[in-house]
């Protein structure tokens, strides 16, 4: 069990904070971005090497592992990144890995690595509350046989609006299947949308639009699990960055604001609230490790015990200090233009973003203990 | 960074395992599986077979005894220790007054009071409580006051466990009543608790247990050799273990040992079909994998929290608050069965007597008991006091 940072680790933390500092000044941090705005950020991203983390060095990739891609998803957290670097680096681009195809992986691994291009995936519908067992979304193979052709909606999609190229989840008759769409296919129309925190999205409606099967059908739903599962770990790095803001705030709030002639610091009531802000950050850190540690496991078993583990307590802890924080910061934290507000919608929308703490929870009681040593019953 | 123990790690977590199996009497391990009282007797005999394989003062340093552990060897003691239903090590002589002696004592005084503890023929009464000194300690009154070659000790001390096994009692008394601040002026004496003076009276708690005890200490003569380190500098001294020692404070094996008892318990009583409780328990080992992996990386190069010197506390907060929480869900295990108690009948061979199922029948008393942790070792909102001064400063 080893939990050090390297010399490295700490160096590419520093570079990725330098770089997120400057590309998302404060005040601009949690305002929702505009298409060029973000298509510029992406670039930056791109060209410190972060867009293509962990991809091979043959498709121009860093093949950094993910106590890095953690490091800087806790970073972009802190900054309260848009939403391609999630979309495209932490979930499209690791599923293309594992399923795609030699040739569709040199078609589009190298150009997310760029940040020419950005892609993002589909899996959610809107019944399904991320239950993926019952798919309506339907994927049939043309008359000719040649030609995929999908129909249905895909909601949820991040940074949908604006990826150029589509990942799309559907029911294939020989079983659920990944396909690739481009984003100016006929027949497909983007409803965008910002999530409660102003990232964007968008929701899609698929009417006869030609698809690319993204390698084989068999196996998809295993291999849409582990890229889910990735992006899941990132997205808890991503909520204890953001966590980690949030305090900052919290407690220079406290430090400055005076009321009855003192600074809020002085209460007793406030400050036993942010020691358990800051017993919930530690653990958040600590969950961070756990989940990104997990994704090198040797079994699926043990990647879903501890991404799952991770998710559930992050969206717990996430909720209870961003309503905290409003609370802490008075009035001023129900107004748009406060800090902590902005980071309390991000958080409140981590906890939901890909699968609620229920669903985890549930996702974590489903496997088997891990206490080898249960006390032998008495 | 790695998730898994070492190869080295596993493979003394499953000697430490194999001794536990082989080595802890039955009736023993029945006792602490089952929540019921242990004697001093128990505690003797398995202290003897931990010194006997030099594990019994992990805490120690190595010239003096320790096992030479590194933290993780440590924490992996006190786990497997504690899953096999082993006793805790509860002894105050081996856990705060052996370093303290080590750090400060003279080197008389080492070879004196040491070799007594780790064979366990000396026990030590913990005499830092009072009436009036409960969290804040420093506003302590117990008096001593210089006579010759003596202190003359007046004072009355409050929770010290177990006094009535010990021989021997460690106290902070206060030395020079006009010091400048309550912490200073106080010192650190060793005290027989046969001097004539001394009396003992045990003090009935909650759940019907009798461990813990006040010493009422009149005109009591102790030689001047027996002051620890620097008269009125006993403060430090009585510190010097708080915060020390950072992955046993979060009780995460004693964490670990309850959710195992809860899961088998809840078996046991049809409630693992449940929805509910799978969510309970499975929250339950969310929360502990955390407790778990916070203890251990703060141990880590580079993942010092911004406030090192909270750490401890954030640790005791959280693990004690999660244990309690566990003997929450242990009680209502226990349903109606919680409800029948004999406080007298905790003991393996009254448990004939016992007026509900033995396994379920100590719930309640263990969760009444579990209420010590947030108040004991400086109760849970003096721990939030100190790591919101620590975040707050600046």
């Amino acid at each position: 069990m080893d939990f050090s940072f390297t010399d490295d680790h700490q160096a590419l933390r520093d570079a990725v904070r330098r770089c997120c500092d400057d590309t998302y000044p404060a005040p601009q941090r949690g305002q929702p971005e505009g298409a060029a705005t973000a298509a510029s950020r992406h670039a930056t991203l791109a060209a410190l090497g972060l867009t293509g983390l962990q991809l091979p060095a043959a498709h121009g990739g860093s093949a950094l592992g993910p106590v890095e891609a953690m490091l800087v998803a806790q970073e972009l957290g802190r900054v309260q990144a848009g939403a391609s670097w999630l979309a495209s680096t932490a979930l499209a681009a690791p599923l293309i890995a594992a399923a795609g195809s030699p040739a569709q992986q040199s078609r589009w691994l190298g150009a997310i690595a760029t940040g020419q291009l950005r892609a993002t995936l589909a899996w959610e519908e809107p019944h399904a509350r991320w239950d993926l067992a019952d798919l309506r979304c339907r994927a049939r193979l043309e008359a000719t046989g040649e030609r995929w052709l999908l129909d249905g909606a895909k909601s949820g999609v991040l940074d949908g609006d604006a990826a150029g190229l589509l990942l799309v989840l559907a029911a294939a008759p020989q079983g659920p299947a990944l396909f690739a769409i481009d984003s100016a296919a006929a027949g497909l129309q983007r409803l965008p949308h910002r999530l409660i925190d102003g990232r964007s999205a968008a929701h899609l409606h698929c009417t006869a639009v030609q698809a690319e099967l993204l390698g084989q059908p068999a196996g998809a739903a295993a291999l849409l699990d582990a890229a889910l599962d990735h992006a899941r770990a990132m997205l808890v790095a991503e909520t204890t960055g953001a966590a980690d803001a949030l305090l900052a705030l919290t407690l220079e709030h406290l430090r400055t604001r005076r009321q009855f002639g003192k600074p809020l610091a002085a209460f007793q009531a406030l400050q036993h609230r942010v020691a358990d802000h800051a017993i919930a950050l530690e653990q958040l850190k600590s969950m961070a490790c756990v989940a990104a540690l997990a994704l090198q496991a040797d079994t699926t078993a043990e990647r879903v015990r501890g991404v799952a583990a991770a998710c559930t307590l992050a969206a717990q802890l996430g909720r209870r200090l961003a309503l905290d924080a409003i609370q802490l910061h008075g009035a001023m934290g129900m107004t748009d233009e406060c800090a902590a507000a902005r980071f309390a919608r991000r958080l409140l929308a981590n906890g939901v973003l890909f699968g609620d703490a229920n669903h985890h929870r549930r996702r974590f009681a489903a496997l088997p203990s891990t206490l080898d040593n249960e006390g032998d019953t008495p | 960074m790695r998730l898994a123990f070492s190869a080295e790690e596993e493979a003394f977590r499953q000697e430490v395992r194999a001794f536990v199996r082989a080595r802890l009497p039955a009736d023993i391990r029945r006792k602490v599986a089952l929540g019921l009282r242990l004697e001093h007797a128990d505690y003797v005999t398995w202290f003897h077979i931990l010194e006997s394989r030099g594990w019994l003062t992990p805490g120690w340093p190595v010239a003096h005894g320790g096992p030479g552990w590194s933290p993780i060897q440590r924490y992996l003691f006190d786990e497997e220790t504690l899953l096999g239903n082993a006793p805790r090590i509860i002894a105050s002589g081996i856990q705060m007054l052996g370093p303290v002696l080590i750090a400060y004592g003279t080197p008389a005084q080492q070879a004196r009071y040491l070799p007594d503890i780790r064979a366990s023929r000396t026990w030590w009464a913990q005499g830092f409580s009072e009436p009036g000194a409960g969290s804040d300690l420093a506003a302590l009154r117990t008096s001593a006051v210089v006579d010759g070659d003596h202190f003359i000790v007046n004072g009355h001390k409050l929770w010290t466990s177990y006094a009535g096994w010990c021989a021997m009692m460690f106290a902070l008394v206060r030395t020079d009543p006009h010091a400048a601040k309550p912490q200073e002026g106080i010192s650190f004496l060793l005290l027989d608790m046969a001097s004539p003076g001394v009396t003992v009276r045990p003090v009935r708690m909650i759940d019907g247990g009798t461990d813990l005890n006040e010493v009422f200490l009149d005109n009591v003569r102790v030689p001047r050799e027996n002051l620890v380190g620097e008269l009125h500098k006993g403060w430090g001294h009585g510190k010097f273990l708080l915060g020390h020692e950072r992955t046993g404070i979060a009780g995460i094996g004693s964490c670990k040992q309850q959710l195992a008892r809860a899961r088998r318990l809840a078996a046991q009583q049809g409630l693992l079909a449940d929805a509910d409780w799978q969510a309970r328990l499975a929250q339950f080992a969310i929360e502990l994998i955390a407790l778990e992996t916070t203890a251990l990386r703060l141990l880590s190069p580079g993942q010092r929290s911004p406030i090192p010197q909270a750490e401890a506390s954030m640790l005791k907060v959280r693990g004690t608050e999660l244990r309690q929480a566990i003997h929450e869900a242990l009680f209502e295990i226990a349903g109606p069965h919680a409800l029948p108690f004999d406080a007298d009948a905790l003991f393996l061979d009254t448990l004939d007597r016992m007026p509900a199922p033995p396994e379920l029948g100590t719930l309640a008393a263990n969760l009444l008991d579990s209420r010590k942790l947030s108040t004991y070792g400086g109760s849970n909102e003096v721990q939030r006091n100190l790591i919101a001064q620590a975040l707050l400063k600046a």
